[in-house]
């Protein structure tokens, strides 16, 4: 199998057939947190995009050249995390600096960032892969989680004008309607037979 | 002016009324990803416990050291600490669970309510205080946890297996919803084990608590109609 098609698949598997918040429950806080609002959605996406591939770059380096060599292996949470929040904050600085518009869209959903395991939960699974998979990984699972979260709000949107039982209304309903696009996403999963590429 | 909660109120309040996954509905990530096996979500509950405890006890005890603009990157690194203790520990002496558990047990590092007790709680009160409410929260959340877990493992395989992650007790694999082994009938809807079942569950168990609350308010606010309804008649009977 060229290495070429390996990378596709694993965008193509990590953002539709193993979606990062529909079957991994990776980020799930901020996808319930970030609510009804179409365009906060897609700046919550854009902005784990940025930070997730970032950190992807960046851990997997110091993770192979640094901690492997010196015999830390077990320091890796620690370590990354450091990087996730350091590098978080660096993009904040970053951001107000060159574009004060794309700040006030991005920004506040900056700090909530850190705290979200969809980033440290790629960034710790790729250690088990090489430099170009592992960006292939963080590629896909940034793209899924804007892919699922822009559907959720507008989902949501439509929500609002539903009319729900009151003990439904807000969370719960939220939580159904991922479980309902999870079973749609679970239908995706006989497009490509994983096993067969060495996916999984 | 609030008066200080006493200490048992720091303990249970947790445990229900402030219980931190089906209150706050806070840590949902590891509570959908865990809660396929009854025993692993138990041992996750163990772990975030332990982890929670330690990292409230040495928050509160930096409380006056750590500087305000800095408090996150030092929280997250005291927590992260203690997340490398419990994966070392747990992958020497409880490698079932630790591989069943896999990258969750890293992601306690970024767990909402870990940091959230430390930012909340533990950076503003006394080390007492502060274990006490590590505690309560840890078991609120590994009830909580727990129970969601009953319910994915009884409907999603019909069966409840004990003795699989904790190996120190022997294996058992209680037939509920099915037959004994060996015999072909089974009720499990194995959805419920599926990715899909944890976002139900924990959808309907919300809506649930939602219901009851609703109808406690309900009954609260008829009750005190009710009283004032009557206050107002014997003061006019009072009058007359």
């Amino acid at each position: 199998m060229s290495y070429v098609v390996s990378f596709i698949l694993a965008i193509v598997s990590y953002m539709v057939i193993d979606n990062v918040i529909l079957s991994r429950y990776f980020g799930i806080c901020s996808f319930i947190g970030v609510g009804n609002k179409v365009k906060s959605a897609v700046g919550m996406g854009l902005a784990v995009t940025f930070v997730t591939m970032m950190a992807a770059l960046v851990c997997w380096p110091i993770y192979t050249f640094i901690l492997v060599p010196a015999n830390m292996g077990y320091m890796d949470t620690i370590v990354f995390i450091l990087v996730i929040a350091s590098l978080v904050q660096m993009v904040g600085f970053f951001i107000k600096k060159k574009s004060i518009s794309l700040y006030k869209t991005l920004g506040i959903y900056l700090p909530l960032i850190t705290t979200n395991c969809a980033v440290l939960g790629v960034v710790q699974n790729n250690t088990a892969y090489d430099f170009g998979r592992s960006m292939a990984n963080a590629l896909g699972t940034s793209l899924g989680f804007v892919l699922v979260i822009f559907l959720f709000a507008c989902i949501r949107v439509r929500l609002e004008g539903a009319n729900l039982p009151k003990a439904f209304k807000g969370v719960p309903i939220a939580l159904i309607v991922a479980g309902i696009m999870a079973i749609v996403f679970m239908g995706l999963g006989g497009i490509i037979d994983l096993g067969s590429w060495g996916l999984i | 002016m609030d008066q200080k909660p006493s200490k048992a109120r720091i303990f249970l309040d947790p445990l229900f009324k402030a219980n931190p996954l089906f209150v706050m509905v806070l840590g949902t990530c590891p509570a959908l990803a865990v809660t396929t096996s009854f025993e692993s979500a138990i041992g996750m509950g163990l772990l975030f416990t332990f982890v929670v405890f330690c990292s409230n006890l040495i928050i509160s005890l930096l409380r006056k050291v750590i500087p305000d603009e800095v408090r996150t990157p030092c929280y997250i690194v005291v927590i992260a600490t203690f997340v490398t203790v419990v994966k070392i520990l747990s992958s020497t002496f409880l490698p079932e669970l630790y591989n069943s558990l896999g990258v969750f047990v890293s992601l306690l590092v970024v767990n909402c309510i870990v940091l959230g007790r430390a930012e909340a709680f533990a950076s503003q009160n006394t080390v007492v205080d502060s274990m006490l409410d590590g505690l309560g929260n840890g078991i609120g959340y590994t009830w909580a946890i727990a129970a969601i877990a009953l319910v994915r493992e009884v409907v999603g395989a019909g069966t409840l297996t004990l003795g699989k992650v904790f190996t120190f007790i022997p294996k058992v694999t209680l037939p509920i919803l099915s037959g004994y082994s060996g015999s072909d009938f089974s009720m499990a809807i194995p959805l419920f084990k599926s990715s899909a079942g944890g976002f139900l569950v924990l959808g309907f168990a919300l809506a649930i608590i939602a219901a009851v609350n609703n109808y406690k308010d309900k009954k609260a606010k008829e009750k005190a109609r009710a009283a004032k309804a009557a206050a107002a008649a014997a003061a006019k009977g009072g009058n007359q």
